[in-house]
């Protein structure tokens, strides 16, 4: 399916358009998936060509890594920590809003996720691959990682629980496996319904094998829903588990600039923030290229970018508190640390991020500019910017500059940094591209449930009132 | 100034007057008033920091910058180590090509097994030669293989203090780059042939005509006698002496002063006041060590009871010993001069030449001073520096003699030189000779004067005239590869010798192993000019004592090996009389290049040893490079900074050199050290830096009257502590805690100099309760002169690597010990700080809880280790370490076995070499704690105290490192933690380091006590 151009889009305040029928979706959706090769569009061919240009820069990286050593990367002493460690974060953070869009507002009865979460718990579950990868990219001696884990040996050694690294080990393979499982039991009924229509013998062999039987049966469907609501309720304090976690590598050291019990819940906020800049990046080229205007409707661009709006506040709050912290502690090397922040020799990083992350953000106090695909597209490019702009500040310059002015140092990458994080993209939006040539890309089982409502029962509690609100006629 | 700097006219020296106003770029002044108004209580660590207008920061926020990937760079200079795993086979071959002749016994030091105990050292009593007098070694050796150097306590010259070269000896020994055999143009010959060759030519020559012999400093009686005889046998011989940092002005001095081959022997523990002109007594001259550690035992402050000397330096170049002094002032080469005439004038010397202070130094300073030296008649000592010129010299002694000093605190004696004079008029004579055409037949040991000869005897050129040269040294240098033949020497650890000591006191130096490389001693090389081709070092040395000493001979062959110096050989004391002295004092001019060795590389015969090379040098914490040092005025004179690149021309020869502006250094010079640039030292050293050699005049000092011009470009320079904007650090965090002797006495219970702040143990949880030793260990700031002799001692025990300058640019050096430098005051006479910082072994380590694999835990006997099996390189310790020790292996910098090399022999192999990917830092010398663990428990008792010596305290020549078991009360450490100046480092933190500091202490003169004290 190429790009369509020419047409007049549809667009619409409600979670989907009026009018939607089971077997419109499954046109939309499912056809695309289910097309032959030869039938593949170009535009995936050049995106996908890209990515795994880029996938391979990452393999050749990682073998200069491993036959070389960390020595390739920028990092010195103090700065031990620098860009591995602040992409493992960014990508992680990334890795939130999934299943935050998935679990939490699946619990909240938020119906308008249903558009939106299946590529939003695609894009978890690569992000959280391209991070987890990165702390084990970043040991000295990344073929011991292992040493991490509590397993029986022969040394008598066992983890030393007290250090955050640790935790963090379980926190990340723990929300991995439940976005992972989250994700696939979710994609269930979906398979069923590609298994159903499929044509060639490796589709019917693909989704035979992954929908695990499903019949859609009743009672299938009342066990479905009950295992999926239970993973929804362990996925939602992972969510906050998972950055918390990280956050506390920070916030336990000593080191001024990390040492903040504000950390966890202002990481968490940034995650969900950085979380929802990136389903916008991919939600607004996807709805676009896939026609997917009457499913990703302006309601969904709306809400979200209303959530990175207030989680942006949350986080610009954050770097207010951190400074304000810095000067009422009094402690010498706190207030140093702020004033390094904001005019040392890495301010300009600061300002910077305090142009993406608080200014580039107020537009959306708009409703005409939440209803922009473009400019909500390059705002969420400029926020995904400044997240990882902010991740540097909090890593990097902290470390630049402790106690001893004797030993600090600053900071410069290397070109292995760089082709490091470059191909970490590769590896993402390989897999992206993988997932929406290969699997529907929207919830189609819960779409056409959503579009039954509509049809027999009014899907919309605040129909009357939304339109108003909105100041747009009925479509 | 010019917009663009490198258009900017030739700047001359008239141009540089620092009262012409302030320029443009640069507002030293304003940095002036800013510290002037400080309370004096503030530290800073560069000028950045005091910089505070937009102006000055702009002008030094200069960072370097920093290309990327580093690889390529570090890859080559590691490189160079994976192409000698070639060359070990054949170094194997030729170790084994001279096996000791059984009649060759050398006596162990320590123990005398009846035969060594595998994994057992054993230690040897030796020396090794700086500038050719003989300072005391113990050399130890595991299974044959010499590792590691500490000083003998038993020699005059050491008490058992290292120098940074002495502890790099090792690594010089087994450097692939020394030659392995005799050649002749390259072309490999027997040593049969060389003697046929010497003798023949010696032959022609008939009684010596055009025989000329070119050695360096000899003290060593065996070989200044072979050398007599040699001269006796061929009456035209001549023998001539270079090296290039002899005390030549020394020589002239006494000479003046006395009209006789004296030195002067000073005795610091008399001495309560001490007066330097430019002499950095603890680190250059013969003595040093032994005067670091006497001037140090006058200066051991634990409590308002104790005494303190008084040191007044007025020095060019910020040295060690200049920045523990009292009173330091910064003064132009002919300011030192004129300050020392003018003290001569007042204290009423006979025939001082009149001098006015100069304009740099306060009258009420120089008041003081006098006043001070009157007081302490007989006992004071005045000591002029080596880059003095022979008039200062000849005024310290006269001065010594005027205040009754002669015979308290300085001692003279017969020059221990076979033949003192000036080796620059010697050498410059020789040079002549060889351009007319009347050397026949030259023989060079261990001098490399086609390197090192002043520029204006084109030695090299001259070199060429002559039809037979034999050169003898440990590689093929400058001066090997212009030499028809090549005789490679043995290093001082694996040959027999004597040599004498400051004080005349002999050693005899025994070998521990057989030549690594082959090698010949120059002892046998005269000997076969003498016509003996077969007598070895060993022979010729035991039959010259044989025929001085009366008695068993057996037993004082065995005594004096032992004990590591000869009993009985120290120069009496010679009687002097002043002359009425008649002395020229130097004409400065407003700008002079000022020469001076490096402190590591010396005269750069040390270019090729990687230690030194990356041994970040006192104060600018430079490794891998010379500069040009320049005082902040004058860098804004020139308008240039730290890092610009400088044309210094004098005397029609022009060098470009990075800029390094350095507080304290004297304004209208520039400084720059010999010892770089070498072309032919090895891999190593090839091209490191720039050649100075060719601007040293071989007449009169090495301060010439020169200009400068900032040229086009930047240099990277590789400092280990960056140098950036400070501003807005804080005062606050009471790092160096510093008073004086005054202040001390004024509150002797808790000097609040000390503890500024009061911080009370904050803890949760009990302490841990320990029941065996508890390690600990105190720093003394007062002594430390930041001279890193504990650097390279700790490199060499502990098997630490180098990394190579790209990798120290990016700030991956490996020393677990380094001296962090502050400074106080004013950006032109700025008082000094030295602290020396390694791992604290912490109580409450920072760095334990957040390894995820525990592997840096807490022993039973208070250490911080370091399991490196166990290390996986998150590198969270290193983040969460606030002293930042904690050293990280980014790359493959140890040699493996994979691609180890002959260097890799001088590793300890009681330590782990580490591999990449693994963290590591100072383990407190685990293995030697263990070691005497191991005796001690074999013994049935406890550890005594002061059996457990670390390797950077052995080295100390202040002894401010001391070190020993916390839960004896009576320990050293123990007592000494007990001062009032006793602190820690971050208290505030908690960490409980068990490594404490003392409060640096100063003694400034009471008149000028208020002065000091606003900075």
């Amino acid at each position: 399916m190429a790009v369509r151009t020419g047409r007049p889009l549809i667009e619409t305040n409600r979670v989907m358009a009026p009018g939607q029928t089971p077997g419109g979706i499954d046109d939309v959706v499912n056809t695309p998936v289910l097309a032959g090769p030869q039938r593949t569009p170009l535009w995936w061919w050049i995106g996908f060509s890209i990515s795994g240009a880029l996938l391979l820069l990452y393999l050749v990286s990682i073998v200069q890594l491993i036959t070389v050593g960390t020595g390739i990367f920028g990092n010195n002493s103090p700065v031990m920590w620098a860009m591995p460690i602040i992409n493992f974060v960014w990508w992680i953070g990334i890795g939130h809003a999934g299943t935050l869009i998935s679990a939490a507002l699946l619990l909240f009865r938020q119906p308008w996720r249903t558009s939106i979460n299946r590529f939003a718990e695609a894009m978890t579950v690569f992000a959280v691959v391209c991070a987890g990868l990165y702390p084990i990219l970043h040991l000295g001696r990344p073929w011991v990682f292992y040493w991490l884990l509590p397993y029986p040996n022969t040394h008598g050694l066992f983890p030393n629980f007290r250090s955050p690294l640790d935790w963090d080990l379980f926190a990340i393979s723990a929300y991995a496996s439940v976005s992972v499982l989250f994700w696939y039991i979710g994609l269930i009924p979906d398979l069923a319904t590609l298994r159903d229509k499929a044509k060639s013998r490796f589709q019917k062999l693909l989704y035979g094998t992954m929908s695990l039987g499903w019949t859609g049966s009743a009672r299938a469907w009342t066990r479905y829903m009950r295992a999926y609501l239970l993973l929804a309720a362990l996925s939602f304090p992972l969510v906050l588990s998972v950055h918390s976690t990280i956050a506390m590598d920070f916030a336990v050291s000593q080191l001024p600039g990390w040492n903040n019990t504000i950390m966890p819940p202002y990481f968490v906020a940034g995650a969900v923030f950085a979380g929802f800049a990136m389903v916008l990046i991919l939600g607004i080229p996807l709805r676009r290229v896939f026609g997917f205007e009457k499913l990703i409707t302006m309601r969904h661009l709306d809400n979200a970018a209303k959530l990175l709006l207030a989680t942006g506040m949350i986080v610009v709050y954050g770097y207010f508190i951190e400074l304000f912290l810095a000067w009422y502690s009094g402690v010498e090397f706190e207030v140093f640390m702020a004033y390094n922040r904001l005019f040392g020799d890495y301010g300009w990083a600061f300002w910077l991020l305090i142009l993406c992350n608080f200014v580039a953000i107020q537009p959306l106090w708009f409703r005409k500019v939440r209803q922009t695909p473009w400019a909500l597209f390059v705002i969420s490019i400029i926020v995904s910017i400044g997240m990882w702009l902010e991740r540097f500040v909090i890593i990097v310059v902290s470390l630049t500059r402790d106690f001893l002015p004797s030993s600090w140092g600053n900071y410069t990458p290397t070109f292995w940094d760089w082709s490091l994080f470059a191909g970490s993209f590769g590896l993402f939006f390989t897999l992206f591209f993988l997932f929406i040539r290969l699997l529907p890309a929207i919830a189609t089982a819960e779409m056409k449930e959503l579009a039954h409502h509509d049809a027999h029962h009014g899907s919309d509690p605040f129909e009357e009132i939304r339109p108003r609100y909105y100041g747009e006629e009925r479509a | 100034m010019s917009e663009h700097p490198h258009d900017q006219p030739h700047l001359s020296a008239a141009d540089l007057d620092p009262l012409a106003g302030p320029g443009e770029r640069l507002e030293i002044e304003r940095i002036r008033e800013r510290l002037a108004g400080e309370s004096g209580e503030r530290f800073w660590r560069s000028l950045d920091e005091v910089a505070d207008t937009s102006a000055f920061q702009e002008f030094m926020r200069k960072e370097f910058p920093r290309q990327a990937a580093p690889l390529e760079g570090s890859l080559d200079r590691r490189g160079f180590l994976k192409l000698l795993g070639a060359s070990m086979a054949l170094a194997g071959l030729s170790a084994c090509a001279r096996p000791p002749s059984p009649h060759e016994q050398i006596v162990p030091y320590v123990r005398s097994p009846e035969q060594m105990v595998t994994g057992r050292p054993l230690h040897y009593a030796t020396a090794l030669l700086d500038g050719g007098y003989a300072e005391g070694i113990i050399a130890e050796s595991h299974q044959g293989r010499p590792t590691h150097v500490d000083g003998n306590p038993d020699h005059p010259a050491s008490l058992g203090a290292a120098a940074p070269t002495t502890s790099a000896a090792v690594l010089s020994l087994y450097d692939p780059d020394r030659t392995q055999g005799i050649t002749e143009g390259g072309v490999a010959r027997t040593w049969e042939e060389l003697f046929d060759t010497i003798q023949s030519a010696l032959e022609a020559s008939g009684d010596g005509t055009g025989v000329r012999l070119l050695t360096e400093t000899v003290t060593s009686p065996t070989f200044a006698a072979l050398l007599r005889q040699l001269l006796a046998e061929y009456p035209e011989a001549r023998w001539h002496q270079w090296d290039p940092l002899h005390g030549d002005s020394a020589w002239a001095g006494a000479r003046a002063a006395f009209d006789d081959d004296v030195v002067a022997v000073y005795d610091f523990t008399a001495a309560d006041v001490v007066v330097s002109f430019d002499a950095d007594f603890t680190n250059r001259g013969p003595g040093r060590l032994r005067f670091a550690k006497d001037f140090s035992r006058r200066r051991r402050i634990r409590s308002a009871d104790d005494d303190m000397n008084r040191l007044w330096m007025a020095e060019t170049t910020p040295t060690p010993t200049g920045s523990i002094a009292d009173h330091r002032i910064a003064l132009a080469p002919a300011d030192v001069a004129a300050l020392a005439a003018w003290l001569a004038g007042e204290l009423g010397v006979d025939g001082a030449p009149t001098a006015q202070l100069p304009a740099r130094v306060d009258p009420a300073w120089a008041q003081a001073l006098v006043d001070d030296l009157q007081a302490h008649e007989g006992r004071s000592v005045v000591i002029a520096g080596h880059d003095q010129s022979a008039a200062v010299h000849a005024l310290a002694h006269a001065l010594n003699v005027t205040l009754g000093n002669v015979g308290e605190t300085v001692r003279y004696i017969a020059s221990p030189e076979a033949v003192p004079g000036s080796h620059a008029a010697s050498v410059a004579a020789l040079a002549e000779e060889m351009h007319a055409g009347a050397v026949s037949f030259l023989v060079i040991i261990g001098s490399n004067p086609a390197y090192s000869a002043p520029g204006d005897v084109s030695f090299a050129e001259a070199m060429r005239r002559v039809p037979l040269c034999v050169h003898m040294g440990q590689t093929l240098d400058e001066t090997g590869a212009l030499a028809t033949w090549h005789v490679p020497q043995t290093h001082a650890l694996e040959t027999w010798g004597d040599a004498r000591a400051h004080d005349g006191s002999v050693t005899i130096m025994q070998p521990l192993f057989s030549p690594f490389y082959g090698g010949r001693s120059e002892l046998e090389l005269l000997s076969a000019m003498l016509g003996d081709g077969v007598a070895t070092a060993y022979t010729i040395i035991r039959d010259a004592w044989r025929d001085q000493v009366e008695g068993a001979f057996d037993a004082f062959w065995q005594r004096a090996l032992h004990r590591g110096v000869v009993e009985g050989t120290q120069a009496p004391e010679r009687d002097v009389s002043l002359r009425t002295l008649d002395v020229q004092l130097p004409v400065g001019s407003d700008l002079v290049l000022h020469i001076v060795p490096d402190h590591a590389l010396q005269d750069g015969r040390h270019a090729n040893n990687g230690w030194l090379q990356e041994l970040p040098r006192p104060f600018t914490t430079m490794t891998w490079d010379n500069v040009a040092m320049l005082a902040p005025v004058t860098a804004e004179a020139l308008g240039v900074t730290s890092q610009d690149l400088l044309v210094v021309t004098t005397g029609g020869a022009s060098v470009t050199l990075p800029v390094w502006v350095q507080p304290g250094q004297a304004p209208g010079v520039i400084t720059s050290t010999l010892g770089f640039g070498r072309r032919a030292a090895g891999r190593v050293g090839n091209g490191v830096g720039v050649d100075l050699y060719p601007l040293v005049p071989s007449v009169g000092q090495r301060v010439r009257s020169a200009t400068a011009e900032r040229t086009r470009g930047r240099y990277r320079l590789a400092t280990t502590q960056i140098h950036h904007s400070l501003e807005g650090t804080g005062d606050r965090r009471y790092i160096v805690r510093a008073g004086t002797m005054a202040e001390l006495r004024a509150e002797p219970e808790h000097p609040t100099f000390v503890h500024p702040v009061v911080h009370p143990p904050s803890d949760i949880l009990p302490n841990w309760e320990y029941t065996s030793y508890q390690w600990g260990m105190v720093v003394d700031m007062t002594v430390c002169t930041g001279c890193q002799a504990c650097v390279v001692a700790c490199q060499s025990e502990n098997n630490i690597p180098i990394v190579g300058k790209e990798q120290v640019l990016i700030g991956r050096e490996m020393h677990w010990i380094r001296v962090d430098q502050y400074y106080r005051g004013s950006v032109d006479d700025p008082t000094f700080y030295n602290m020396p910082m390694t791992c604290m072994h912490c109580e409450q380590a920072p760095c334990e809880p957040v390894c995820p694999v525990a592997a840096t835990v807490h022993d039973h006997e208070g250490l911080n280790v370091m399991v490196y099996n166990r290390c996986v390189g998150t590198r969270y310790c290193s983040n969460n370490c606030p002293y930042k020790v904690r050293r990280f292996n980014y790359l493959q910098y140890a040699e493996l076995s994979g691609n180890a090399t002959e260097l890799s022999l001088a590793s300890n192999p009681d330590v782990t070499v580490r591999s990449r990917g693994v963290m590591e830092k100072c383990t407190y010398c685990i293995q030697r704690i263990s070691s005497a663990r191991v005796q001690a428990n074999n013994e049935g008792r406890l550890i005594a105290d002061g059996e457990v010596v670390v390797a950077c305290q052995s080295a100390c020549p202040t002894e401010a490192i001391v070190f020993g078991d916390l839960s004896d009360a009576e320990s050293l450490v123990s007592r000494t933690k007990r001062s009032v100046l006793d602190y820690a480092l971050l208290e505030e933190l908690n960490t409980k380091p068990r490594t404490t500091y003392l409060a640096r202490v100063n003694n400034p003169h009471e008149a000028l006590a208020a002065e000091t004290r606003q900075g």
